[in-house]
């Protein structure tokens, strides 16, 4: 999966920094950022907001036949993670056994490599979670 | 505006690893088979929509409607490719049923294809998990299977669905393949083998999941008035509802309600002025066996959470009270993603027919086909009856 740079650079934001967006007017919280509420379902009062990146695990999964470019973390665990603000993301979960994990407890994020694009590619970095003491 | 539209013909090619065959010839031969089928010439044809979700990665071929065009010898005809991730074939159903409701076309050519093991394993799973979202599922190391046992996950904790029950779907799936001579997986398997094949996605495992599979599949359709002239036993098309959710599963309001066949179902039910009830047998979408659950439970066949229970209890058996996929759905007839809508109507119109053989449903006059895109993204429903 060779992708031009762009297309992780542009996203630095909101992978690294967890960057997403408000709504003004229906006070909702998006994570990835969008242009359009989906809940007012108009645009005009959208800025960016910063995430805790504190939450809880939603659901969970051990992927065990990983797909290309993933395959020296297999096995690792998928989470659906429902964070404080609100939302929900999809996210590995790191430093910790799978069967450590259970739904609602507490995760924070971490910023690890994600995926390279072979030995000599770019490393792409992102947020992962761990489980919080 | 023509009142009723009708299925006429219809043509599939045997599902499964078909090395001997190119993209254009299957559907082409299950082209050629749904034209016979309802005794039409090639020169009656106005129009043609072809579901296939990915032959650029699958076949390094785009522009495949002119393609298909082209070698089913109707260059000039217009042609439109349908792509809806796993639902392209359900999709291009509904716009071939929409362009002849409208007026604009007598009869219509509605075919679904899709050539998957000409790439290795691991490039088809690329082009799958095209169907979620690349930025935010896929770059986390998100595959279909693992969507799925998200899905999974949340039903089993929040309505004790059991892995044995999830895994009776399968070998109920596989039963009816058995009696499917098209199907690419026609064998029985046990709970037992089920329940210790290898893991893909805990709680999902190597048989709860669907293959691998080249075929084609191609319905004819025409008006009302064309339909009668023309054969002595159009299926009539009663409803079709098309309805989407959130790219990403995990902006979806549940894990365990599909909400885009909620949607899709009551516009159905709606407007085939039916109730789940009425309802005969179905096809609906088993790419993974939780998704058969989930399936039944948003198609109103039983209450929420009762989709476990009623597979356990043969229920959705063939001679259960409502059979679901007779033809041995995804998971064991195959999963040539563009054509399964289209061959899900082809098994809809068998049944109806009275021709389906072994695995004939008793008094199958009304079906409900159902056709899903991604992990829930798109949804696309049809009814079928013998009765307009
Ligand atoms: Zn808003």
């Amino acid at each position: 999966m060779t992708k031009g740079l762009a297309t992780h650079w542009r996203l630095m934001p909101q992978r690294y920094n967890l960057i997403g967006t408000h709504c003004k007017n229906c006070k909702s919280k998006f994570f990835p950022q969008r242009k359009i509420c989906p809940k007012c379902r108009r645009t005009g009062s959208i800025e960016e907001f910063k995430f805790s990146g504190k939450g809880e695990i939603y659901s969970y999964t051990t992927v065990c036949a990983p797909p290309q470019g993933f395959e020296y973390q297999a096995p690792y665990v998928l989470a659906i993670v429902k964070m404080k603000e609100g939302p929900f993301i999809t996210a590995q979960i790191v430093d910790c056994k799978p069967e450590e994990i259970e739904i609602g407890k507490k995760v924070e994020t971490v910023f690890r490599k994600v995926i390279a694009d072979g030995s000599s590619g770019i490393i792409r970095y992102g947020y992962k979670f761990k489980l919080r003491d | 505006m023509s009142s009723k539209v009708g299925i006429i013909g219809v043509g599939m090619t045997k599902f499964g690893e078909l090395w001997d065959r190119r993209y254009r010839d299957l559907i082409v031969d299950a082209g050629v088979d749904a034209i016979k089928d309802a005794g039409i010439e090639g020169n009656q044809i106005g129009g043609m929509y072809v579901g296939s979700m990915s032959p650029g990665l699958f076949a390094e071929q785009e522009h495949v409607s002119a393609l298909v065009a082209d070698y089913s010898g109707l260059a000039g005809i217009p042609a439109t490719r349908v792509e809806a991730a796993c639902a392209s074939g359900g999709v291009a159903l509904r716009e071939a049923y929409l362009a002849v409701k409208s007026g604009e076309m007598d009869i219509v050519v509605a075919g679904g294809v899709e050539k998957m093991t000409d790439v290795p394993t691991g490039s088809a799973a690329v082009a799958l998990m095209g169907a979620g979202d690349q930025e935010w599922e896929a770059f986390k190391g998100a595959t279909f299977p693992s969507l799925y046992a998200l899905m999974a996950r949340r039903h089993m904790v929040e309505y004790g669905t059991t892995i044995e029950q999830i895994s009776q779907v399968a070998v109920k799936s596989h039963d009816n393949a058995s009696l499917n001579e098209n199907a690419h997986y026609g064998f029985k398997v046990t709970l037992e083998q089920v329940m210790n094949s290898s893991m893909v996605a805990d709680p999902l495992r190597i048989l709860h999941c669907s293959g691998i599979t080249d075929g084609a599949a191609t319905v004819i359709l025409a008006s009302e008035e064309k339909a009668k002239e023309l054969v002595d036993d159009p299926v009539w098309i009663k409803a079709s509802a098309l309805a989407t959710d959130t790219i990403a599963l995990h902006d979806r309001k549940s894990l365990s309600k599909t909400e885009a066949t909620v949607l899709a179902a009551r516009k159905a039910y709606k407007d085939a002025e039916i109730k789940p009830e009425d309802v005969d047998f179905a096809e609906v979408h088993d790419a993974f066996s939780i998704a058969e659950i989930l399936a039944i439970e948003a198609l109103d066949f039983c209450d929420f959470g009762e989709g476990g229970k009623l597979t356990q209890q043969g229920e959705t058996a063939l001679k259960g009270r409502i059979p679901i996929n007779p033809s041995g759905g995804l998971k064991g007839k195959g999963h040539p993603v563009g054509a399964t809508g289209i061959a899900q109507a082809i098994e809809a119109v068998l049944q109806i027919r009275g021709k389906a053989g072994d695995r004939q449903v008793k008094g199958a006059e009304t079906g409900l086909i159902h056709n899903v895109g991604g992990s829930g993204a798109t949804c696309v429903i049809h009814i079928l009856s013998m009765e307009k």
